[in-house]
């Protein structure tokens, strides 16, 4: 892929970035309690007394969270830690009850990994994974309710997270786009995190540093808290990119900080500076023993691991044929993955594939439609494309039948026998209404033997019509050019 | 290594603590006095010693996936000194 | 009818089953004795009528036979152990009115085996302190005191006093590096700290995770068993809690030593040892030696290095395990414009001194800069003092030592109020057990010339309460030292 390079008057600038990505982890109940949980509750519902910090209550870690950490770190390619230790990480917030979150420090579950991205020219990118560890979540502070008083929910806290954090490989803002994008897709598959930025169940840290092409080391990185859908996280780096080169090259001095994002400008502000940043105090966390996970433990669930995007793009390109743009299409959601597969099954892949990110795609597009909503089967799409694909029906045809399809849900062979749409390849029944034609026409029969060949294309439109399209336009075609010669 | 002033009144914000203006130094000098105490601890040569982390070394036991808890918010709120609408309730955070 | 109070946990059920007295004649003798014995500042909190409540139930049972195996024994509850609809303070100011929804583990196993509590036992601000002179609450007299009114100890000093003076007929204790075991000291009452893990930390407020372990406190080694038996176990509410059998502790008592190796370590008897403590040590190593047990010279090479090992460890943990008292969902609030303000308002006026002291001491050694040259190296220390302990342990059964350096000493004694250090050292012979997790039981073992109580210590291996209560039982037998 070519460079991302912002250039100025003087000096080219590479952009560098790392991202720390927050997965909430699905599972029933909380990582350290058996609360609940379950989105939307009412306040302090889904709260046990260990959530709530309450005195000498102790955490008991859920076998889930390992196992989805576990799960997930086979996906991202990387090392699995049999022996991880949790750490308490101080700080005093209003959402934080036990004044500590229970997190990994310096024995994380998962070492390092790798993740391939897909650009969009078609070419992969290998990006890094430096580490991931498990921890909770914090509650969620209210200030809107009241201009003096913060109101706290402590729904959430307790919450298991996964957090990633890539190496510093990304050098355009695509890149990093690519790779929330893939991470997202992979998570899903393993059903380890739903993915929703928009619910907060994915969040973004943003790294972002910049130098000179060809300069060695880093230079002073600021980094974006929670930014949260994918457009944002790669608006954020694009600005805070442009920030960093606007101060060098006006001589200044780009300082360590923590910075927000404002979605609305587009642009980031300074909250606060790292000098004044929290001393975390992390230190091992007494109230529980280290964890440490058998040879087995991993190899049980290596064995349940899915199939994941990037393997399932190489066989989609190897077998069905498919472009690998439309493999990345098809590969990035798993139902849609899914949903292709069987449509494929007994078809033309490559057609199927154009049928579904085409006119199936913009159906659901049009009706508000979700895929597991769609009136048609997937069976039926590779019916209808080895309908066309036979010459039963001709492509045209086609697409009259898929909007049946989409209306009625009945298979395509019956709409195209109780309607009568079935393709005419009897060339007789074609050559009576091509004679009809040139026997109607005589103006442009004298016109296209005068060299206006043109025409033919306007007779063979004329034979399409009198058949109501279902004369085979390949015949038709050939009959034509014959006839006027 | 001396603490001074300034380390005390970092560690009291640390530990949201207050240390009144004229209990500073008294709090400096007791706090060196234990701190050069417990250094006698650099006598204690422990090149190639893991720190003890867990002392009875047992497995870390889990349990599974289960919702057994929670759906108490009356319980969860009673010892609570100001709470409204089932929230807990403090004065307005400022960042 | 003799004085119920004074009979032993033992004797008690004896007379229970035996339809003597019932349990609310014998809750009703302590209830009377703990309304007499105010002036210990032993109790925060009495609850009477629920003991007597819970002596009809047991009256009860005893009557058609489900009688539990603590049944219609009332107890005392020191007050760090969370009990469901009473009071729980841990002693502090930022815990005003706290009432728990839950129970600890410990508490409701002693519930659950048919004991009763009379009210919640005194002890230091969150068990942080040597003399119980840190309580909110004030301090507990040492039922001992003759002219001069002396400490309990501590932190566990309403529960050592209240057992010496009979005002239950034992009591929970916690012990991090010696609440257990120097206060019985102070009080010529016996007292055990099992193996780190033995029993549930669940429902104990937390001081210092990694060394906090509940025990009993009681007259006798007799009743420590009992009482240990009904509150240790594995708890799947508690990470930290040992999945090992509990023995009938019981069973050890009375077995020969005959053959027993017993370790004394020579750091315990550093130059100027109080001299009627090392009388008391040396007459323990005769009676054990006298009925064939073989005495071994042990050493423990990182001793001196326990006590600051202990004061980096346990405030580090601290000022981690009190960060939860911010007065946002429990406790004392004290208002503050802003929330920073809030909390800082309600954590400087709801701690005392010391608790302050160590949350602060405890923050630093974590804080960035400090955390290898303090924390890290402290836990480094902490496994060569529990190395020792291995090693020693391949030569000996079990290691005598004296409990606490000194007798009781007086309320409000200068030099400890103006150097904590001082105070600090009342854990010398306590703590390096604490931090190699090992159980130890204190037991009388005679009185100073003044006739204060003076305590010995027998240390046992990891999860080897048994031969502890052996030794301590023939020590027991020989010692015949008399109860209040």
């Amino acid at each position: 892929m070519a460079g991302y390079i912002i250039e100025t008057k003087e000096n080219k600038w590479e952009v560098i970035c790392g991202l720390e990505i927050h997965c909430q982890i699905i599972s029933k109940s909380k990582m350290f309690s058996g609360a609940s949980t379950v989105f939307g509750a009412d306040a302090n519902e889904h709260v046990s007394f260990v959530d709530a910090g309450m005195p000498g209550m102790l955490p008991v870690l859920n076998e889930k969270c390992v196992h989805q950490a576990v799960k997930t770190g086979l996906g991202l390619n990387a090392k699995i830690n049999k022996y991880s230790q949790f750490s308490r990480k101080n700080y005093f917030y209003a959402d934080l009850p036990q004044g500590y979150q229970i997190t990994q420090f310096q024995y994380p579950i998962v070492g390092e990994g790798k993740v391939l991205i897909n650009l969009e020219d078609g070419t992969t990118k290998e990006i890094g994974i430096e580490r991931m560890h498990i921890e909770q979540d914090a509650g969620k502070s209210i200030h809107d309710i009241d201009p003096k008083k913060t109101f706290i929910d402590l729904n959430r806290a307790g919450v298991g997270l996964m957090e990633i954090v890539t190496k510093p490989d990304f050098r355009s803002p695509e890149e990093a786009g690519a790779f929330l994008r893939k991470l997202r897709s992979i998570v899903r598959y393993l059903e380890t995190c739903d993915g929703n930025m928009d619910e907060g169940s994915m969040r973004c840290d943003v790294n972002v540093s910049v130098r000179k092409v060809g300069e060695e080391g880093y230079r002073t990185r600021c980094e974006m808290k929670n930014v949260n859908s994918v457009k944002f996280v790669m608006a954020a780096i694009e600005n805070e990119a442009k920030r960093h080169v606007e101060v060098y090259e006006n001589g200044g001095k780009i300082e360590q900080e923590t910075r927000q994002f404002d979605p609305l400008t587009g642009q980031t502000k300074v909250m606060r500076k790292k000098e004044f940043a929290h001393d975390y105090r992390y230190f091992p966390e007494p109230d529980l023993p280290p964890l440490v996970l058998t040879d087995e433990y991993i190899e049980d669930i290596r064995k349940e691991m899915v199939e994941l995007p990037d393997a399932k793009k190489a066989r989609f390109i190897k077998d069905m044929g498919l472009t690998p743009y439309d493999a990345d299409i098809l590969c990035e959601n798993k139902e849609v993955a899914a949903f292709f597969e069987k449509a494929a099954q007994g078809s033309d892949g490559k057609k199927v594939a154009n049928w579904i990110m085409g006119d199936f795609f913009a159906m659901l597009k049009a009706r508000h439609l979700e895929l597991e909503q769609s009136p048609i089967k997937p069976e039926n799409i590779g019916k209808l494309v080895n309908l066309i694909n036979s010459n039963v029906i001709s492509g045209n045809i086609g697409k009259e039948v898929f909007q049946i399809m989409a209306e009625t849900g009945e298979e395509p062979e019956k709409i195209v026998e109780e309607r009568g749409l079935k393709q005419v390849t009897d060339t007789g029944a074609i050559e009576a209404i091509v004679d009809q034609v040139i026997a109607d026409n005589p103006d442009n029969v004298a016109a296209y033997k005068a060299g206006k060949t043109a025409l033919a294309g306007w007779f063979v439109g004329q034979v399409m019509k009198a058949s109501k399209g279902k004369a085979n336009p390949g015949i038709v075609n050939k009959m034509i050019a014959e006839k006027l010669k | 290594m001396a603490i001074d002033t300034e380390t005390v009144k970092r560690v009291a914000f640390l530990s949201r603590l207050r240390v009144d203006e004229d209990k500073i130094v008294e709090t400096e000098e007791e706090f060196n006095k234990i701190l050069n105490w417990v250094e006698q601890l650099n006598e204690v040569d422990t090149d190639n010693v893991e720190p003890l982390v867990s002392v009875n070394q047992t497995n870390l036991e889990w349990r599974q996936d289960v919702v057994n808890d929670g759906e108490k918010a009356e319980e969860v709120l009673k010892n609570a000194p100001m709470s409204e609408f089932g929230y807990f309730v403090v004065p307005k955070v400022v960042e | 009818m003799t004085d119920l109070t004074k009979l032993t946990i033992a004797e008690a059920l004896k007379g229970l089953k035996g339809k003597e007295f019932s349990s609310v004649e014998l809750t009703n003798a302590y209830v009377e004795q703990m309304q007499s014995h105010r002036n210990l500042n032993a109790y925060v909190l009495e609850t009477p009528e629920k003991a007597l409540e819970q002596a009809k139930i047991s009256d009860e049972k005893y009557k058609n036979g489900t009688n539990g195996a603590l049944e219609g024994i009332p107890l005392g509850v020191k007050d760090l152990f969370c009990t469901k609809g009473i009071r729980t303070t841990a002693c502090s100011h930022i815990l005003d009115g706290f009432v728990p929804e839950y129970e600890s583990t410990v508490t409701q196993k002693l519930l659950d085996a048919g004991a009763s509590f009379l009210g919640k036992l005194n002890m230091d601000e969150f068990a942080m302190g040597g003399s119980n002179e840190t309580s909110y609450y004030g301090p507990v007299v040492n039922p001992w005191s003759k002219d001069k009114s002396l400490v309990a100890g501590g932190s566990s000093g309403g529960s050592a006093a209240a057992v010496a003076a009979n005002i239950c007929a034992a009591a929970t204790g916690t012990d991090t590096g010696g609440s257990i075991r120097q206060p019985s000291a102070f009080c010529g009452v016996t007292g055990i700290k099992p193996t780190y893990g033995r029993c549930s930390r669940y429902g104990i407020m937390a001081f210092a995770s990694s060394l906090d372990q509940a025990g009993p406190i009681a007259k006798d080694v007799r009743d420590c068993a009992i009482l240990l038996k009904a509150m240790s176990g594995y708890d799947n509410k508690d990470s930290t809690s040992a999945k090992v059998d509990v023995p009938d502790f019981e069973k050890f008592l009375g077995q020969d030593v005959k053959g027993m190796k017993i370790g004394i370590p020579a750091e315990y008897r550093p130059e100027g040892l109080n001299a009627e403590i090392a009388a008391v040590w040396d007459k323990g190593i005769e009676m054990l030696k006298a009925r064939g047990a073989e005495i071994v010279n042990i050493s423990l090479p990182h001793t001196k290095y326990a006590l600051a090992t202990y004061y980096i460890i346990a405030p580090a943990e601290a000022s981690s395990n009190l960060a939860r008292y911010d007065g946002l969902r429990y406790g004392l609030r004290v208002p503050g414009e802003h929330l920073d303000n809030m909390y800082i308002n309600s954590r400087s006026e709801g701690f005392g001194r010391e608790v302050k002291r160590r949350i602060m001491i405890g923050t630093y050694v974590l804080s960035a800069g400090y955390y290898d040259a303090y924390y890290l190296k402290a836990q480094k220390v902490r496994r060569l003092i529990r190395d020792d302990f291995m090693k020693a342990f391949e030569k000996c059964d079990v290691i005598l030592t004296p409990t606490a350096p000194t007798p009781a000493f007086p309320i409000g004694d200068k030099s400890m109020q103006e150097n904590p250090i001082n105070m600090y050292l009342n854990d010398v012979f306590t703590v390096s057990i604490s931090l190699a997790g090992l159980p130890a039981m204190s037991l009388p073992a005679g009185l100073s010339a003044e006739g204060l109580p003076l305590g010995l210590q027998v240390i046992g291996k990891a999860f080897d309460e048994g031969a502890v209560f052996k030794t301590a039982s023939a020590l027991e037998e020989d010692i015949k030292f008399v109860r209040k």
